[in-house]
């Protein structure tokens, strides 16, 4: 079913702590945004890659981690009542308006849409998708055969299903369509696991009652037809070659960033970066900016300071698309009461 | 300074000189090394910066730390002598090291 459009005054692609930033900067200037971010929470690449890990370049913060920063970037943003759309890619973007009253509409893969003025893109490295396995012609098997998530359960009902992994998604998998698959062969290339402790025990039980098997070593190869798998290749350890019956493949590698979608919307691009001027941060399509790592400009430092610096100096020029007859002038947090207000502080 | 020599998936040989205390992840990229992403950027939270250390220097490198394990889960073809080249510094004992690079890394 198609949801009702969303409108608004910014649509922001990415909740990571630039995207945040934007929303402060954004919102002591009355405009409102929606963000989007195929994570299922906020604060991209610092809580998804190194969420416990000390950052030291941070200005007024002499030691922060990832998690702590974006915390304290979802308090900061608070006032100004941000709507966080989780879990969704955007897909499509289409442009509404002329360049000097710009608007556009903007898709997700869950089917939502949104009508909004500007477009921030503060993607970062990009979106996280699945890393795939290194397995020739795993291609033709995806989304048949091969999943890198699982959507259906019913899909994997009475099969031989593979699943490769050490960590709580492999593991969780692995104890979820046991009842369900024919057998499950769980791969993984040592005999230690990253997944939570109960559920790794859950997991040798099965095994140890000889309901499901656990194979150490890494899938080389693959057979079948047609998209539908029959069996793969497993490489163990010690070399040795063993084929096991695998009508489903679900490998758990983690994830890596790919430009995905953003390639598609007519943005110019360098090395899948997005070039922009540096008085607005703006793209080459009026109305759609970029800032933080996604974009590049003679001197680009990726730093998550520079990232905060374009997102106040694009949202000067997004606050005249929003309020083409409004005039800025410059306040300060610590003495304008107007600001004080919209931060609820006065 | 500390010699070391990165060969690539199609045997092609290149070495560098690396200060003391700095990665091998690190020297990679500064000489613009192939085949090493480090898409973290030495954080040991990804697991593109995966080499093969040669077996007459595996030994000297060290022991992969529990993190470092469970971040070669995410790596491709893992061997007994893979390591993540962020997570070894570069010491005097290693002059000389040689490592290869696998073909792919994400």
């Amino acid at each position: 079913m198609m949801a009702e459009s969303i409108q608004t005054d910014v649509v922001i692609v990415g909740a990571g702590p630039v995207g945040l930033f934007a929303v402060f900067e954004l919102g002591l200037l009355d405009v409102r945004c929606h963000l989007i971010d195929i994570l299922p929470k906020p604060g991209g690449q610092c809580a998804e890659l190194y969420p416990e890990k000390p950052i030291y370049d941070i200005p007024g913060h002499p030691n922060v981690s990832g998690q702590g920063l974006v915390d304290n970037l979802m308090k900061q943003v608070e006032p100004f009542r941000p709507v966080f759309h989780y879990g969704e890619m955007v897909e499509a973007l289409e442009v509404l308006g002329t360049p000097e009253a710009p608007s556009f509409r903007v898709r997700t893969d869950n089917g939502q849409s949104f009508e909004c003025k500007t477009v921030i893109i503060a993607a970062g490295g990009g979106c996280f998708q699945p890393k795939k396995p290194p397995i020739d012609g795993i291609e033709a098997y995806e989304g048949k055969s091969v999943f890198y998530a699982v959507r259906k359960m019913e899909d994997f009902r009475d099969k031989n299903v593979v699943i490769v992994g050490g960590g709580d998604s492999a593991l969780d998998w692995t104890l979820n369509l046991h009842p369900l698959a024919k057998r499950i062969t769980l791969v993984h290339r040592r005999d230690d696991f990253r997944a939570a402790p109960h559920s790794v025990n859950a997991m040798r039980e099965l095994v140890a009652e000889g309901k499901m098997d656990l194979k150490l070593g890494q899938i080389e190869s693959l057979t079948g037809a047609d998209g539908l798998l029959s069996g793969a290749t497993l490489l163990g350890a010690d070399k040795s070659k063993t084929e096991l019956a695998c009508e489903r493949l679900i490998p758990f590698f983690g994830l890596t960033m790919k430009l995905g979608p953003i390639a598609d919307w007519g943005l110019n691009l360098n090395e899948n970066l997005l070039p922009v001027d540096t008085e607005k941060f703006e793209t080459n399509v009026p109305g759609i900016f970029a800032i933080g790592d996604i974009n590049t400009y003679p001197g680009k430092l990726k730093l998550i300071l520079c990232g905060f610096h374009e997102g106040a100096l694009a949202a000067q020029k997004i606050h005249r698309y929003v309020y083409p007859d409004k005039k800025l002038t410059s306040q300060y947090t610590t003495s304008s009461s107007a600001l004080q207000k919209k931060l609820g502080v006065n | 300074m500390v010699k070391i020599t990165y060969i690539d998936s199609y045997g092609e040989s290149r070495s560098v000189e690396a200060e003391e205390g700095t990665t091998v992840m690190e020297n990679a990229i500064r000489n613009s090394i192939p085949e090493i992403v480090a898409e973290c950027g030495g954080g040991c939270a990804c697991a593109t910066c995966h080499v093969y250390v040669d077996e007459a220097w595996y030994p000297l490198t060290g022991q992969p730390s529990t993190k470092e394990e469970d971040m070669l889960d995410f790596a491709y073809k893992v061997q007994p002598n893979s390591r993540l080249s962020c997570q070894i510094k570069v010491t005097p004992q290693l002059d000389g090291l040689v490592v290869t690079t696998p073909s792919r890394q994400g």
